[in-house]
Order: C-alpha cells, then structure tokens, then sequence
C-alpha cells in the first residue's frame, strides 16, 4: 500500500503457497467456528444438510449467509426472494471494493484466472493478500493458496455444528461473535501508517456509525468504505518534505 | 423420502443470493478494467482495507458493548506485543466466552 515501493506483476509460482497458507492461519479458528455456528442455526430453522452445503458452496459469505437464514422468510415468493437478494447484496457488495483492489495486482493475469480466482475473494484472504502486495508480493499462488484453504474449511465447518445443533445454538458462548472483528482489529494494527494515513479510517469509522443508527439493514459497512476511500482520494499527497517516514 | 433433500424453491433463492454475490466479487475487478489508476485512486484503493476493516468492526464493536470492546481491545494489544493474528484472534474469542461465562456484561 506504500506507493513508493515499485510492483511487480503478478505470476504464479508454488513457492508463495505455504506462506499464503500461514498468513491465513489465524483465520481459521474463527473460520471453522463460524460455519459451525452457522450449521447449527441452520438445522434449527429446518434446512437439510445437503442444502446447508449447497449453500456454503455458492454463496460462500458467511455474514450474509448468517444474515439471510436469520431473516429467512417463512414462505418464499418472488418478493421474498427478491428481500433475500437484497441484504445479500448491502453485506456483500465491500467484494466489490476488494477485488477492484486487485486490479493492479492481478490486472495483467488472463481473464480466466483472475476471475475465476477472485470468486473465492473472503476478507481473511483479501486482508491477508493485501499485506503480501504492501510487502512487495506478486505470486498470485500467495492469495489462491490461502482462499482455496479458507474455502474448504468453510465447506466443512458446518457439518458438526449441524449435527450438534443442540450445543451450538448461542455462537456468544464460545466467543464466535468476536472472532471476525477481532482479525479486523488485530490486521488494523500492521496497517498503521502514522496518523495522516488514518484520516480516512476516521471517516470511515464516523459514517458506518451514523449509517448505521439511521438506516436499517447493512449499509454502513459499504457507507463507511468508500467514505474512507474518497477522503483519501481528495486529500493531497503528503508534500515531499515531510517524507514518508511519518 | 417424503421431503426433499433439496427444496427447488430454497435452491432458487440460493441461486439468486449466489448470483448476487459474485457480481459484487467480480464486478469491482471488471469496472477497474476501465478506470485508470492514477494516483488519486491508487490513494483510494491503498485506503479500503483500513477503510472497510473500520467500517465493519467498529458498529459490531459498539453495539456488542463492554465485553466485546475489551475483546476487541485485547486483540489489537496482542498484535501490538506479538505480531501474532492467530494469538490476538484465540485471546479474543477467550476474554468474550469468559467473561460471558462469569456473567458480566450482555
């Protein structure tokens, strides 16, 4: 993210897998814990297993997903269908930003591999890429290792938590509920740059809370964004003087 | 059997949240296809991981309240001595089941 390291362009090679893999390590508890979580709401609300997993397949989002069974509607029409959609899109749409984000990483890869491979996009993986590329990363196989991982842990984390509904009902017993903002903050740290690059954080921080009071649903994750986003862009780059040492 | 394993209506409205999904994953990659990252954006784009780290933690963190703010609190203050995210993650997880168990807080 520092703009005064030179990038190179993305290829491929086996040996950023492992480390790929280790970055996302600490998602994993949380990961794994989630999902069985998410299991165990399932089986309560009358979902099959197979479904279950047919959903940890394709939507593959975990706070969406855990949202949408939460409201899920007790019968299902066009319009309730249409209402899933919908708060589907406001907690998902920050993929947007994220993988617009991996354009000058992955923009030089052919299609059918930066696409493909930014459909397992998960914010674990994109944090976790995103500091790989700060460092002067370009292997791509650092950010497929780690997504191909998270996906698979996901895929199963729900099967036990299905088949233990019983004891699983409250993820708040076992702290679940702390894991995800918990990577966040502790990926918060690492990302300091002095206070001047935490401007837009600030903003950021300020507008999801407004959002948040006034506007139901999930909107002050994407608010909050490019509210940070476009303060950053409209503030000046630093004046060359002061350095990049702040 | 007499229900099915997989319900088509439930598969429909699968459907249409995964489609929902994937364009929001891939539509941010394919749009900056078309912009060009000139410095502004580039400010703009180096911004959203702390950007967006903020934007959905901090309500999560205000509205879980006392307990989940010292969670939260004890993560970054792990990674701070540390450097370890799977470390911060555990304490986290460990201070909010604790406390919860001993019965403070919500």
């Amino acid at each position: 993210m520092t703009t005064h390291i030179t990038k190179a362009q993305a290829y491929w090679g086996p040996d950023a897998i492992w480390p790929g893999i280790v970055a996302i390590g600490p998602m994993l508890p949380g990961t794994l814990a989630f999902g069985m979580a998410f299991g165990a709401l399932c089986a309560q609300r009358g979902f099959t297993l197979a479904e279950v997993e047919v959903m940890m397949a394709t939507v593959y989002g975990g706070l969406s997903q855990f949202v949408a069974v939460q409201s899920w509607p007790p019968e299902l029409t066009a319009s309730s269908i249409a209402a899933l959609a919908l708060v589907t899109l406001t907690v998902n749409i920050r993929f947007f930003l994220m993988t617009a984000s991996m354009r000058p990483w992955f923009g030089t890869l052919p299609p059918w591999q930066s696409y493909t491979s930014l459909l397992l996009i998960t914010d674990g993986g994109w944090l976790a890429a995103m500091r790989y590329r700060e460092h002067g990363g370009a292997n791509a196989a650092f950010y497929l290792g780690g997504a191909l991982v998270l996906y698979f842990v996901w895929l199963f984390s729900s099967v036990p938590g299905y088949l233990l509904a019983e004891q699983l009902s409250d993820p708040r017993t076992f702290g679940v509920d702390v894991a995800m903002p918990a990577f966040y903050a502790a990926m918060l740290v690492p990302a300091w740059k002095g206070a001047r690059r935490a401007i837009p954080w600030v903003i950021s921080g300020i507008v999801a809370l407004m959002v948040q009071r006034l506007v139901p649903g999930w909107w002050f994750i994407i608010a909050g964004a490019i509210s940070g986003a476009a303060c950053a862009g409209m503030m000046d780059e630093p004046a060359p003087t002061h350095g990049h040492a702040a | 059997m007499s229900e099915s394993l997989l319900r088509p209506d439930v598969m429909i409205a699968f459907a249409v949240m995964t489609a929902v999904t994937v364009a929001s994953r891939l539509g941010g990659y394919w749009l900056m296809r078309y912009v060009d990252i000139t410095p502004r954006v580039r400010r703009m784009l180096d911004a959203l991981p702390g950007s967006i780290i903020v934007a959905a933690a901090l309500p999560v963190a205000v509205n879980g309240g006392i307990i989940v703010m010292v969670a939260l609190a004890a993560a970054m203050t792990v990674t701070i001595i540390r450097r370890n995210d799977f470390i911060a993650v555990v304490t986290a997880m460990a201070v909010a089941a604790l406390a919860r168990a001993a019965g403070l807080g919500g």
